[in-house]
């Protein structure tokens, strides 16, 4: 379980999160939703460790911690909302990239990419480049590329927010497969309907008025 | 025919004295312009922000001067702080600088055009920033860069002949020696062919890196 607790987040003085506190429980989906500007995209990037809360606590297990420290324990991985996959490489050495430079046989990391391809229905574009992919492929390799690493956690940046309308239950039902399978997820979006169709459990986050 | 015959040797020794400034140039100043460019990237701390305002200054000051006059001072200049180069040394020390300066601002806008997304995730993929460096950026940026490399390549085959004004035969030099002791324009107009030929390999050689590149977008 992982706890957030008084979360502020300030951007050139002006108050983006105030005292936030979030739970992620073990094997649940937690929606994150909110207006646009309302700050998901921060909080997510601050669970991430990618961006410094201005206070807040992380509490891992019961103990202490910090984001720095949960992404070098590998505990955490995410799906960019643009999805960040590297043009330079293939779809496999995408997703084997980061196992084989730390230390997994060379062998393993491309079974193990095969079979994650496998299971989200890409087997045939192991070769292909990013820029040959579909939306909805280039969402199904970044997700295989942080699964490689074996997360506890899995976050999404608005999973629906580049597809087309008819792939959104296809997403909600990886989201369900994953859970099924045990994983603990936190999806950022403002898709009220695909939240109630995946989540939990559901954190809104209000936008803060402009204080003068 | 008989006369260019004659001529050929010297006018092909300058041109090996041509080549090996250009190549030397080239190994030199584009590792070079890469590490400054990396020195050029978001300065942090104190001492970041010192050698970036240094790296600045120095590429100022080599673009916004003439490399025939960098190649003066390098040579007539210099010993009198007592830096002393032998003629050909002076040559590459100057180009190699004048050319990184160059490569730096031609590389520090390739790392610029890279979305800080993509270290982002590299970063959650728990790469090093040399890792991600070596993986993700660089193969990246010298895509970007490659056409603007390209041009400035091909300037240097031209430049290479500003060498000259500290004595150093190169082509042009030698075609000019020979066009002036026998009075005839030829030795000129082989020298002019010969540059042809050499910007004409190196802009198919480009080419075909550019080609190797597309691969992916
Ligand atoms: N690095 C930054 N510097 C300054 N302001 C920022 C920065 N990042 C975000 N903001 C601001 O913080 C606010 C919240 O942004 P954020 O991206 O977290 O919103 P969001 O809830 O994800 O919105 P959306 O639904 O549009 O994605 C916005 O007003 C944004 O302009
Ligand atoms: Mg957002």
């Amino acid at each position: 379980m992982l706890e957030l607790k008084n979360i502020s987040k300030q951007f050139g003085g002006r108050k983006i999160l105030d005292d936030i506190n979030v739970t992620i429980t073990d094997h649940q989906t937690l929606a994150i939703v909110g207006p646009s500007g309302a700050g998901k995209t921060t909080l997510l990037r601050i669970i991430s460790g990618l961006e410094q809360p201005d206070s807040g606590t992380f509490i891992w297990n019961g103990i202490q911690t910090t984001p720095q420290q949960l992404r070098l324990d590998g505990i955490i991985g995410v799906v960019f909302q643009n999805f960040e996959l590297f043009p330079n490489l293939s779809v496999q050495d995408n997703i084997t990239l980061s196992p084989i430079l730390h230390g997994q046989d060379p062998k393993a990391a491309k079974a193990n990419a095969l079979q994650l391809l496998a299971q989200l229905d890409l087997a045939d574009q192991a070769s292909a480049y990013p820029f040959s992919l579909s939306g909805g492929q280039k969402q199904r390799v970044a997700i295989a590329r942080a699964l490689a690493l074996n997360p506890k956690i899995l976050l999404y940046d608005e999973p629906t927010s580049a597809l087309d309308p008819a792939l959104r239950e296809s997403v909600a039902d990886l989201v369900k497969q994953f859970k099924a399978n045990g994983m603990t997820q936190v999806i950022v979006t403002h898709d009220l309907a695909f939240a109630d169709l995946v989540a939990d459990a559901t954190l809104t986050v209000k936008k803060q008025e402009a204080v003068d | 025919m008989q006369y260019l015959i004659e001529i050929l040797p010297s006018l092909m020794s300058g041109a090996q004295m041509t080549l090996s400034i250009f190549a030397l140039t080239i190994i030199g100043a584009i590792p070079l312009g890469m590490i400054l460019a990396v020195g050029l990237m978001r300065a942090k701390t104190w001492l970041m922000k010192g050698v970036h305002a240094l790296l600045t200054a120095y590429i100022w000051l080599f673009r916004g001067t003439p490399l025939l006059l960098q190649l003066i001072f390098v040579f007539y200049g210099l010993p009198i702080l007592g830096i002393v180069f032998d003629r050909y040394s002076a040559a590459l020390f100057a180009f190699i600088l004048n050319y990184a300066a160059y490569f730096a601002e031609i590389f520090r806008g390739g790392f610029a055009a890279v979305d800080r997304g993509q270290t982002e995730a590299s970063m959650m993929l728990n790469l090093t920033r040399w890792q991600t460096l070596r993986y993700v950026v660089i193969p990246q940026v010298v895509k970007i860069v490659l056409p603007s490399i390209g041009n400035e390549v091909i300037n240097l085959v031209k430049d290479s002949s500003l060498v000259y004004v500290i004595g150093l035969g190169d082509l042009l030099r030698a075609g000019n020696v020979a066009s002036a002791r026998d009075v005839t324009l030829l030795p000129l107009v082989m020298v002019g062919v010969i540059y042809l030929v050499l910007t004409l390999v190196l802009t198919l050689g480009l080419k075909l890196l550019e080609k190797h590149f597309s691969y992916y977008r």
